[in-house]
């Protein structure tokens, strides 16, 4: 197209960026159906949900080389290029996380103890809301960006990115209460099996992690 | 006589040509960001772009086809033998085409005004002779394509930042825009009217006194944010389409202010571009029926009819199509920017006309969108696009000049 004007509005990051984040979130919210199939010992129902997980990760990726791509250096924008990328970049960690994780279980089919079960649940749920924070405060972007990063556009923008913080730290503790609650059964529990179960705990709270990690990111941008 | 005649006939031929190719192409820029946002239909919009384009063209563009037409080339030394002057404006017609469809054809943003002004300044100056170019004029008109896009950007950049400041930064961003977008309204069609009725009309006879000529234009932009306040007041939020800041719906508030705009980029595009098409023709006519073009003559208003008419059948033939893909590609500028853009590209656009001076209403535009841009109102916008502008202007004056001449000494030697 040799029009000037559809030339020079650039391909805009914004849009690509809030539907990057919700297949992220969908991604991360599979979690509790696979999660509840594997403590259930439903193997099967627990493989087609982890294929589902792979699929959604998958397309994120993809999407997230595409906004690489229209990403140029000449491209000029209200914010830096570098905090763009590296947003994008955190965003993607949520939904690896979440492969990561049903790809150990799965694997291993890693039997959940029932004492904890209710409390493992619970905490995966917890994490899923901080992704669900995090999809909710990038999805103010293409606000933000009309609001031009002032005004009451970035009040607004704060006071989730606090939630997300607040979340984050509801996680942080339901971590330390589920590996306390697994050290005390772990002596019944096979060695390899009890290590990859605090292994798998900890990668579930790198979810929320990642998801705080937007909200820090998102900061930035607010601070320009 | 009869070689007149079809030297009228060919100029007549080629100008309307070359206006329907600017009514096909250009006029994009001037609607399609009121089609991408959905202010306007596709169908409103090939309907208001047809009434002010040819409005435009027919009351305000006088004064520049008068330019074009014996501003640039001084024909009174060509008195003598006056079938060069028709020779030289019909090469110069021909080589801005050629250059423009060769530039479209490489994607090169290239401005039709500049082309023909380089065709002419070539004809001039190697086909006659230096001494036959009024360099004071063109000297004139090219700081004018420098200063143009940069007043539209100044412009623009001020008007969105207040925006920005009232409006789109507030808590209530909705009832605000309900409250200030009729005052926006207000000053733009006063703006526009007021610079056409004040420097604008006189080509066509119409002469106001200052006085009059400021309180006509207040009745009527009065009148316009009148109507657009009560338009506004029905505008009702869509809870599913929303989120907290209402910004949808303050975007759709604008939308109504953008239907303004877009009349009054429609009539300076006509205004100022429709000389590019006629404006040979013009002097050939002129050349044909007297022998001699005198600076003075008015532009006959058949010839800014033709050109009024071309654009319009060119808008709504082939650029129907244009304005809705570059509708669809342009969506960052959604109506609260592209209005800012508009009035101030608009603005500039008219005052150029209003002065006589032939300026490209794209890069005027760009140049708009760019001061928006400046106010961080802009997502992304490709630098590399305005580097690839900015060589278009140092190209496009040579390119033409060269096309002209070559055109020029070919009819030379082969017409009687």
């Amino acid at each position: 197209m040799s029009n000037v004007l559809a030339n020079i509005l650039g391909s805009s990051p914004v849009m690509p960026l809030e539907r990057h984040i919700d297949i992220v979130y969908r991604c991360a919210k599979q979690l509790h159906d696979f999660l509840s199939a594997a403590i259930d010992g439903k193997w099967k129902k627990a493989a087609e949900v982890r294929a589902e997980i792979e699929a959604l990760e998958h397309e994120a990726d993809e999407l997230k080389k595409e906004i690489r791509l229209h990403l140029p250096k000449s491209l000029f924008m209200p914010v830096p290029r570098e905090d763009i990328l590296e947003l994008l970049l955190v965003q993607d960690k949520i939904a690896n996380r979440a492969k990561d994780v049903s790809g150990l279980v799965l694997g291993r089919k890693m039997k959940i103890p029932d004492s904890i079960a209710e409390e493992f649940l619970e905490f995966v749920d917890r994490n899923i809301d901080a992704a669900k924070q995090a999809r909710k405060s990038v999805r103010e972007l293409d606000e933000l960006f009309t609001a031009g990063f002032r005004g009451a556009e970035v009040e607004l923008v704060s006071g989730l990115i606090e939630e997300l913080d607040r979340i984050e730290t509801d996680t942080d503790e339901r971590q330390a209460a589920l590996r306390a609650s697994l050290f005390k059964i772990e002596g019944k529990l096979n060695p390899v099996d009890a290590v990859f179960m605090y292994q798998v705990i900890n990668l579930i709270g790198e979810i929320a992690d990642m998801a705080e990690r937007v909200g820090r990111r998102l900061e930035l941008l607010l601070s320009h | 006589m009869d070689a007149e005649i079809v030297y009228i006939v060919l100029a007549a031929l080629f100008g309307g040509f070359m206006a329907w190719g600017i009514g096909a192409n250009d006029v994009a820029n001037a609607m399609a960001t009121s089609v991408g946002s959905k202010a306007l239909t596709i169908r409103q919009a090939i309907v208001v772009a047809s009434i002010f384009e040819f409005l435009g063209a027919v009351l305000a563009g006088g004064a520049v086809t008068s330019t074009i037409r014996t501003g640039i080339v001084d024909s009174e030394l060509l008195a003598d033998s006056p079938e060069l002057l028709i020779y030289g404006m019909l090469a110069s017609l021909l080589a801005a085409a050629i250059w423009l469809l060769l530039s479209s054809r490489k994607g090169w943003p290239v401005s039709t005004t500049h082309s023909i002004v380089g065709a002419l300044v070539g004809f001039g100056a190697v086909g006659i002779g230096i001494h036959a170019v009024h360099w004071n004029q063109v000297g004139t008109i090219v700081l004018s394509w420098i200063v143009s896009p940069i007043l539209a950007g100044f412009i623009a950049y001020l008007i969105y930042s207040s925006v920005l400041w009232l409006i789109l930064r507030q808590e209530d961003p909705l009832e605000k825009a309900k409250r200030y977008v009729p005052v926006y309204m207000f000053l733009a069609a006063f703006t526009i009217t007021l610079v056409t009725i004040l420097k604008g009309l006189s080509h066509v006879g119409l002469k106001f006194g200052t006085g009059e000529s400021y309180m006509l234009a207040i009745a009527i932009a009065l009148g316009i944010a009148i109507v657009g306040a009560i338009v506004i007041r029905r505008i009702k939020p869509d809870p599913k389409l929303e989120k907290k800041q209402h910004f949808y719906t303050v975007e759709r508030v604008f939308g109504v202010l953008m239907v303004v705009t877009a009349c009054g980029m429609a009539f300076a595009h006509g205004s100022n571009d429709v000389a590019n098409a006629i404006g040979p023709l013009a002097a050939v006519v002129g050349v044909a029926q007297s022998g001699v073009v005198s600076a003075r003559s008015a532009v006959p208003v058949w010839v800014l009819v033709l050109g009024g008419a071309g654009i319009v059948i060119g808008l709504a033939t082939f650029g129907r199509h244009v304005i809705f893909t570059v509708g669809q590609k342009i969506t960052q500028l959604t109506p609260s920017r592209g209005f800012a853009a508009e009035i101030a590209a608009a603005s500039t656009i008219v005052i150029a006309s209003g002065t006589g001076l032939p300026i490209s209403t794209t890069h005027t535009l760009v140049g708009a969108v760019l001061g928006v841009g400046a106010a961080r109102g802009i997502e992304a916008i490709d630098l590399r696009v305005v580097s690839r502008i900015i060589i278009s202007w140092i190209i496009t004056i040579p390119a033409g000049a060269f096309l002209a001449i070559v055109i020029f000494f070919i009819l030379k030697t082969t017409l009687p």
